[in-house]
């Protein structure tokens, strides 16, 4: 096919229909814009068991329009549970019919769990958590980024790889636009579907899964705060945290957390920000001690202000800033919850 | 119980970044290095695991493939109680920018060692690929599961609490030999007790040549072919001043701007 093969991750229901999470849109449109650039054909496939009325439901109708040459509807009874080893070996499979120039996936936790092992057996790694493709040289270049954020590199497949194929890529949430499928030109007829049959037998699949559980509920709503003071390992330690709160007092503010202070137990799990915690988008986000790795930026990016003071000038958090302060915050932020405190008393 | 951990020695945290001329990669000549983070949190686990087998059922050996310097890994995961420790040299320079290669090189040490349980870090803090361990699992030919927050042994050989995405969690059960990569936060680090690095000069440290251990190395699959600094997306107004005036002029923003004293 030497095409670009996106592999969609769907959201099935109760009754049986299917969503596409808003990351898996996006990879599509990467794929699409890949595809394109390179002029290729792009096609899709999405695993799993029983996937008839997942693709009946609305969001795979529209994705008609969106010039697929092909759907692959890969199915078997054993894929019926995500399994690494399931998906592996019915993706290998798949694969090697198909032989795709460029397979991509959304950069999710479940791809992170397989999708370097189907790699690894084209002797491939996976280019992953990609945030921009572009072509030079008649050869695509794929943007990742280094040290948490701080640094952006380009990566490519070698010559061994564009030879023997194929490029295995993840698209980091958020990279590139959904809603780009939409404003694809006239629609042109839906994607075919065509059913594909893995052969897989129990013995392969060397994992056994428990259903998904959540923990005792949230009671911490960041989601609904208009305004959040958010500490990061700046702050050095937990000792120093009621400083951090002073300043979410003065200002009626809840308290939040990037991972490291919530991993280091200093502030509940609720209170994180981030891709492993809550999205927030509040009027006005204060970073207190927070570099900014990329899991705490996709968490807080929507914020309408960010005000962020961080020693670091080079720390990503200030990439998103609105203002930006490198002093000690250890200074700033007594004298900041100073200020406040005087000016609500005027 | 024989259990393994793949560590990774990764430029600190707070290390200042500068492109290299060429912009290949960062200047490392004068850089600090620590342990990437997720392994350190490998490591622990590994020791809790231990540590809840009957006295002597449990070895811990810690694994690191880089320079000279990355030795410092190992001699900071004797201290904390790994029982010894293997070193694959590389040269010095620039880390292996693709994984593939680099888990060719864990697994033919791993080999030699046959570790009923392999625990590394789900990701590394330089170059987060996050696949070392997936790879490394799929060249043994052993089961594995990633973002584990805890890890138990059970009649049929581990159960591993694992994250997803949103709150959400999982129990994933499979036999051993197996692997895990484990995410941060699912237990307390310990600290490196005198004690502790006092016996750890007693333990064994075993150097092996890359060089050696790669004759069936793949080709490289992907290369990294320049560094550069992020673009902003935001217009940020970098405050300056004493802090008063600093603490002033946000007052002034809370206050006009964002409208929220």
């Amino acid at each position: 096919m030497s095409g670009v093969l996106v592999v969609l991750e769907h959201r099935a229901s109760a009754e049986g229909t299917a969503t596409l999470p808003r990351i898996t849109l996006e990879a599509l449109a990467a794929g699409l814009h890949l595809a394109k650039e390179l002029s290729l054909t792009c096609s899709a496939a999405l695993i799993g068991n029983g996937l008839k009325d997942a693709l009946a439901s609305p969001a795979f109708v529209s994705l008609g329009t969106a010039q697929l040459a092909q759907i692959y509807a890969v199915e078997h009874e054993l894929l019926a549970q995500y399994t690494a080893d399931g998906y592996a070996l019915a993706l290998q499979h798949l694969i090697k019919k198909l032989a795709p120039s460029f397979v991509v996936f959304p950069h999710t936790y479940q791809v992170r769990d397989y999708a370097p092992a189907v790699a690894a057996r084209f002797q491939q790694s996976l280019i992953s958590d990609t945030i921009a493709i572009r072509i030079e040289d008649g050869a695509p270049i794929f943007v990742r980024q280094l040290f948490q954020g701080r640094l952006n590199a380009d990566y490519r497949a070698t010559v061994h790889t564009q030879t023997s194929g194929p490029t295995f890529v993840s698209i980091q949430a958020g990279a590139f636009r959904a809603d780009s499928l939409d404003a694809a030109s006239a629609p042109t007829q839906p994607a075919q579907i065509e059913s594909f049959t893995p052969e897989l037998v129990p013995a392969q699949i060397r994992t056994i899964p428990d259903l998904p559980f959540r923990e005792a509920s949230r009671c911490v709503d960041l989601t609904a705060a208009p305004v959040i003071v958010a500490a990061g390992r700046g702050i050095g330690e937990q000792s120093n945290l009621p400083l951090i709160q002073s300043l979410a007092d003065a200002l009626g503010a809840e308290l939040a957390a990037s991972r490291p202070i919530c991993d280091a137990g200093w502030l509940p799990m609720e209170r994180q920000v981030g891709s492993s915690g809550q999205t927030v988008a509040p009027k006005l986000y204060l970073a207190v001690g927070i570099s900014g790795a990329i899991q705490h930026l996709v968490g807080m990016k929507g914020s309408k202000t960010v005000i962020a003071i961080n020693r670091d000038p080079s720390a990503p958090i200030f990439e998103v800033a609105d203002y930006g302060v490198t002093a000690d915050l250890f200074e700033i932020v007594p004298a900041l919850t100073e200020a406040i405190l005087t000016t609500k008393a005027q | 119980m024989k259990i393994l951990v793949a560590m990774r020695q990764v430029p600190e945290r707070d290390a200042a970044l500068t492109i290299a001329a060429g912009a290949g990669w960062i200047e490392d000549s004068a850089l600090s290095y620590s342990t990437n983070e997720p392994d350190a949190y490998a490591l622990e686990e590994a020791l809790r695991l231990k540590d809840s087998l009957a006295p002597a059922a449990g070895e811990v050996i810690a694994l690191t493939a880089g320079p000279e310097r990355a030795a410092s890994v190992l001699r900071d995961a004797l201290a904390r109680g790994a029982d010894r420790a293997l070193h694959i040299v590389t040269q010095s320079g620039p880390p292996q920018h693709d994984p593939l290669p680099l888990a060719h090189l864990l697994a033919a040490a791993v080999r030699a060692e046959s570790p009923d349980l392999i625990l590394t870090g789900l990701q590394s803090d330089d170059l987060g690929l996050g696949q070392t361990g997936v790879i490394l699992a799929e060249l043994l030919g052993i089961p594995h599961t990633t973002l584990g927050l805890h890890v138990e042994t059970v009649a049929s050989g581990i159960r591993v609490k694992r994250e997803l995405e949103d709150g959400w969690f999982q129990h994933v059960e499979m036999a051993l030999p197996a692997l895990v990569t484990i995410q941060s936060g699912g237990n307390q680090l310990r600290y490196a007790t005198l004690m502790g690095i006092k016996k750890a000069r007693t333990k064994e440290l075993r150097e092996m040549d890359a060089a050696e251990l790669t004759a069936s190395a793949p080709a490289q699959s992907i290369e990294l072919v320049r560094v550069f600094l992020p673009e902003k997306q935001r217009q940020t107004h970098m405050l300056t001043g004493t802090s008063a005036e600093i603490a002033m002029r946000l007052v002034d923003v809370l206050r006009n701007e964002v409208r929220v004293l």
